[in-house]
């Protein structure tokens, strides 16, 4: 049962990476055994009690909504019972009223627009999402809402969980190191906020050199040491 | 007609120097568009193609999308100054058909179905022809749809196979295009050995297109790893960047 691929090789859709019976995750797909990868990804091989998974992490990706995810939309519509949102995805998404509004309310009468209009960008939960019809977003909980202050930026949305790292330890790298406040969709859009003018704008680059270099190994030292040299050369 | 052009040479070479089977020069190369989701820029002898691909996305109109899968759509274009005399910029009958052609030699590869309700689209931009831009075209669209993050069996790359003075060639340029005795456009998933573009026009036996499959064959292994390396490039030159400066 060979496995012909290498940790952190660099993987084209079609390549075989090994075959036999092993356990498989992320951009793969198997046919009469044989493993291949399905997107341009990395190639990870994880032992799983004792068994190999192979694993592709894709390098580019579409966000695909999930029931959960927390994604940073922005208002492209006013409709009489609901908000068009674009979440940066194939599927834009739907902000119902009844998710916004404090207590049930006669959509009809009142003007959404006075809530939430074209441009505004909001932070918000997935409800619901099937592929049959387009996702269904909420506000109505803690940390949900319009963002009034802050800058805005766009990764890939595959390189979002480098971003948060493992169990959000990137997150708090730049958050302990510079002060700022992030939030982060999962659509690849995140909202970088501070005071401080010069770090927001740290964060910023800090966020881009992850999205770039995120394949590389070494990422975490790197960022620290990136962030290190930046603060004491602005001293 | 045939005998009157001479298209290859006394010592059996053809008449840009190269063997029967051999192609021409070629170079790809991946992500050269910052706007498109994936982008490739192919050169195959003369020609120079430009392929840009956005998606999936939304659909619009949008009762046009299709409930079960991605609609790819595909639109080959050539430049006004693509070949020697201007083409005219409305889409021609041989633009819609190449079009149409090519989608279905990329569509086997995708999966459609992973993504309902959108679409892919790809440009194909010609910015200069001398034959066999139909099976380029197919070899740079398969590596931009790769470079979008678009999941795939396989990369699709292609060539055609020609018959010059009643023997069998790998990629004919315009000239033998024009004036050899017919064309066989051969569009394959290489891993997976499978064929998804066969056209042909001209007379070929069964035995010539068995033996004129394996020359494609062996061409589309080649840049198959073109391919490869055009993907990975990108990523590979940040690694030694990084590791690099370490």
């Amino acid at each position: 049962m060979p496995v012909y691929a290498k940790p952190k090789d660099i993987a084209v859709p079609g390549e075989l990476l090994a075959e036999g019976q092993y356990a498989v995750e992320g951009a793969v797909f198997v046919i009469d055994r044989k493993v291949y990868a399905k997107t341009i990804g990395v190639v990870e091989i994880e032992k799983e009690k004792g068994k190999r998974k192979i694993k592709v992490v894709p390098l580019k990706k579409k966000y695909i909504p999930h029931a959960g995810d927390r994604v940073i939309g922005k208002v492209v519509d006013v409709g009489v019972t609901n908000w068009t949102v674009d979440i940066n995805s194939p599927y834009t998404a739907i902000l119902q009223a009844s998710e916004v509004l404090p207590r049930p309310t006669d959509a009809a009468r009142i003007d959404l627009s006075s809530y939430l209009s074209v441009g505004d960008i909001i932070v918000a939960k997935v409800i619901a999402f099937d592929f049959s019809r387009d996702p269904l977003l909420t506000i109505k909980e803690r940390g949900l809402g319009r963002v009034t202050k802050g800058t805005l930026v766009e990764i890939d949305p595959a390189k979002v969980a480098r971003v948060i790292g493992k169990k959000g330890s990137m997150i708090k790298l730049l958050r302990d190191m510079l002060g700022v406040e992030i939030i982060v969709g999962q659509n690849g859009r995140i909202i970088v906020m501070s005071e401080d003018r010069d770090k927001e704008s740290l964060a910023l680059l800090a966020i881009k050199k992850i999205e770039r270099e995120a394949h590389v190994s070494g990422l975490t030292d790197r960022i620290k040491a990136f962030l290190r040299a930046r603060l004491e050369g602005s001293k | 007609m045939k005998g009157e052009i001479k298209l290859l040479r006394e010592d059996g070479t053809r008449l840009d120097g190269r063997r029967l089977d051999e192609v021409r020069p070629f170079k790809i190369e991946a992500g050269v568009l910052k706007n498109a989701d994936g982008s490739a820029y192919i050169e195959l002898g003369n020609n120079k193609i430009m392929v840009a691909v956005y998606g999936p996305r939304e659909v619009h109109p949008k009762h046009l999308a299709l409930p079960d899968r991605a609609m790819l759509r595909c639109r080959y274009s050539m430049a006004t100054f693509s070949v020697e005399e201007r083409k005219s910029p409305a889409p021609s009958r041989r633009e819609i058909e190449l079009s149409k052609v090519i989608r279905e030699a990329l569509e086997p590869a995708i999966f459609v179905e992973e993504y309902p309700r959108t679409a892919i689209d790809v440009f194909i931009q010609v910015l200069e022809a001398d034959g066999g831009t139909r099976t380029a075209s197919i070899t740079a669209a398969s590596v931009a749809l790769a470079d979008a993050g678009i999941p795939m069996r396989d990369l699709v790359a292609a060539i055609a196979i020609g018959k010059i003075e009643g023997k069998l060639a790998v990629d004919l340029n315009g000239l033998e295009d024009q004036y050899g005795g017919g064309d066989m456009p051969i569009a394959m998933m290489p891993r997976l050995g499978l064929i998804t573009l066969l056209q042909a026009d001209g007379v070929f036996s069964p035995e010539e297109v068995v033996q004129g499959i394996e020359m494609a064959e062996k061409a589309i292994k080649m840049l198959y790893e073109e391919q490869r390396n055009a993907l990975r490039k990108k990523y590979l030159e940040i690694k030694e960047e990084v590791l690099g400066s370490e």
